[in-house]
């Protein structure tokens, strides 16, 4: 029982409460996943703090990756959604940071990955989405419904297509959220059951130590994969959260 | 935990009923939903993003953008300004040089017009004392020639005389006795025409 405990791939995922905290009938306690939300913040935050102190007219290296940060979410938000985008830079900035960051930290052995729950990742995605639908009708009003009205469409298909297009935009929080959820689960249950296997092996003696090599490198290798995949998805989060954004300043597409 | 107490359920099977209760109270957590999908931690989650998602973004816009937006913009600042300052500082060089060249050629200019000056000054100079000396030999010549034409003009006087010597001598040795010294003289006047 103990053993299998250790290698449960799924054990990583679980949340258990620090501070026991209900409001209102609800379970709002303080737990491991809002601890590495905190801690998620304030590693980024004092990074991106702490790095542009000097305000150095010629950056060191803490503040180059700041500033190639800043630049390369900025350039991402132009390209994708023109110079009137720019209002929603500090949004997509702190997206990208908070991802990163948090699928980042995920990868340290024990270590709470906040980005493997569905729920975290949703609600992020339903910001991105609320402020599109709620900043498209402020600005446009029901301008902003031609969305889902392409132009040059014969008439007897528009039935039809703002149906699909309408489904496809009420997908997009869904696979926006289920996107990186699914990636940072995935993997992390991946490394695990690797992981899981070298030790498994390892208790079978001498053989067992020489077959849990195979593992271990795939093991090594795959924490290269995750720390691509975790930069990744917080990359890919941001390009469709601007490219949503674009939708909400140019409806008509 | 439940991990002990589950251990006691196996070892013990006949173990009191406090035990039991707490071996199917505690490992619920494993007989529940798959930890991504349980509702029940969904509040908490939610409110804690929002509270930190919320300091963070509050915290980038307010201190951090500001800040690298202002590196970028004063870095951004400072290149253009270097560069307009090394293109003013190339006009300038290029003016310089424009100048120099400029006063090179004009020096070059005064160089050979003095040149020319004192070479023209040389030739007429020594033009002036050719003709000085041409003059000079020229009047040197005219007393040469004036004096080669008296030497020249004594010389036939005495040639004359030279000659009446000669015929009074000649006539003297033929004739015998003396003759008429101006006769002679006639006579050889008349014969040196």
């Amino acid at each position: 029982m103990a053993a299998a405990d250790k290698v449960d791939p799924i054990h990583q995922f679980q949340i258990h409460p620090i501070i026991p905290l209900h409001i209102g009938g609800y379970d709002v306690s303080f737990t491991n996943s809002s601890l590495f939300m905190v801690i998620t913040i304030v590693l980024a935050s004092a990074f991106l703090y702490w790095s542009t102190a000097s305000r150095a007219l010629i950056p060191g290296r803490l503040q180059s990756v700041s500033e190639m940060a800043y630049e390369f979410v900025g350039n991402m938000l132009r390209d994708a959604a023109g110079k009137q985008g720019m209002q929603f830079f500090p949004l997509v900035f702190s997206l990208f940071m908070f991802v990163l960051v948090a699928n980042l930290i995920g990868l340290f052995p024990y270590f709470f990955t906040v980005t493997s729950h569905l729920i975290v990742t949703f609600t992020l995605a339903i910001l991105v989405i609320g402020t599109v639908v709620v900043y498209g009708f402020a600005k446009h009003g029901f301008g902003f419904l031609k969305l889902f009205v392409p132009h040059g469409v014969p008439g007897y298909l528009l039935p039809l297509v703002v149906a699909i297009e309408v489904i496809s935009f009420v997908s997009r929080p869904i696979s926006l959220s289920v996107r990186l959820f699914a990636n940072m689960l995935a993997g992390h249950i991946t490394l695990k059951v690797f992981s899981g296997f070298v030790v498994s092996l390892s208790a079978l003696g001498a053989v067992g130590i020489a077959g849990s090599i195979l593992p271990l490198a795939m093991a090594v290798a795959l924490t290269a994969l995750e720390l691509l995949v975790a930069f990744l998805q917080a990359y890919v989060f941001a390009v469709l959260t601007c490219m949503y954004l674009n939708d909400a300043l140019h409806p008509s597409h | 935990m439940f991990v002990t107490s589950a251990f006691a359920q196996e070892t013990a099977p006949a173990a009191a009923e406090g035990d039991t209760h707490a071996g199917t109270a505690v490992p619920t957590p494993e007989h529940e939903a798959f930890p991504p999908f349980d509702a029940k931690t969904f509040p908490s989650q939610i409110l804690w993003l929002v509270i930190t998602f919320g300091l963070f973004y509050l915290f980038l816009k307010r201190v951090v953008m500001p800040r690298l937006g202002g590196i970028i913009d004063v870095r951004n600042d400072r290149i253009t300004q270097d560069l307009d300052h090394a293109a003013r500082l190339k006009g300038e060089a290029d003016a310089a040089v424009a100048a120099y060249e400029q006063e090179l050629a004009e020096a070059k200019a005064n160089a050979n017009k003095i040149g020319q000056q004192a070479s023209d000054a040389a030739k007429a100079e020594a033009e002036g004392t050719r003709k000085k000396l041409e003059a000079e030999l020229e009047k040197k010549l005219g007393e040469a020639e004036a004096s080669i034409a008296s030497i020249k003009a004594k010389a036939m006087k005495e040639v004359g005389t030279i000659a009446e010597d000669t015929t009074s001598a000649i006539v003297e040795a033929l004739v015998g006795g003396k003759a008429d010294k101006s006769e002679i003289a006639a006579a050889v006047k008349s014969a040196s025409r």
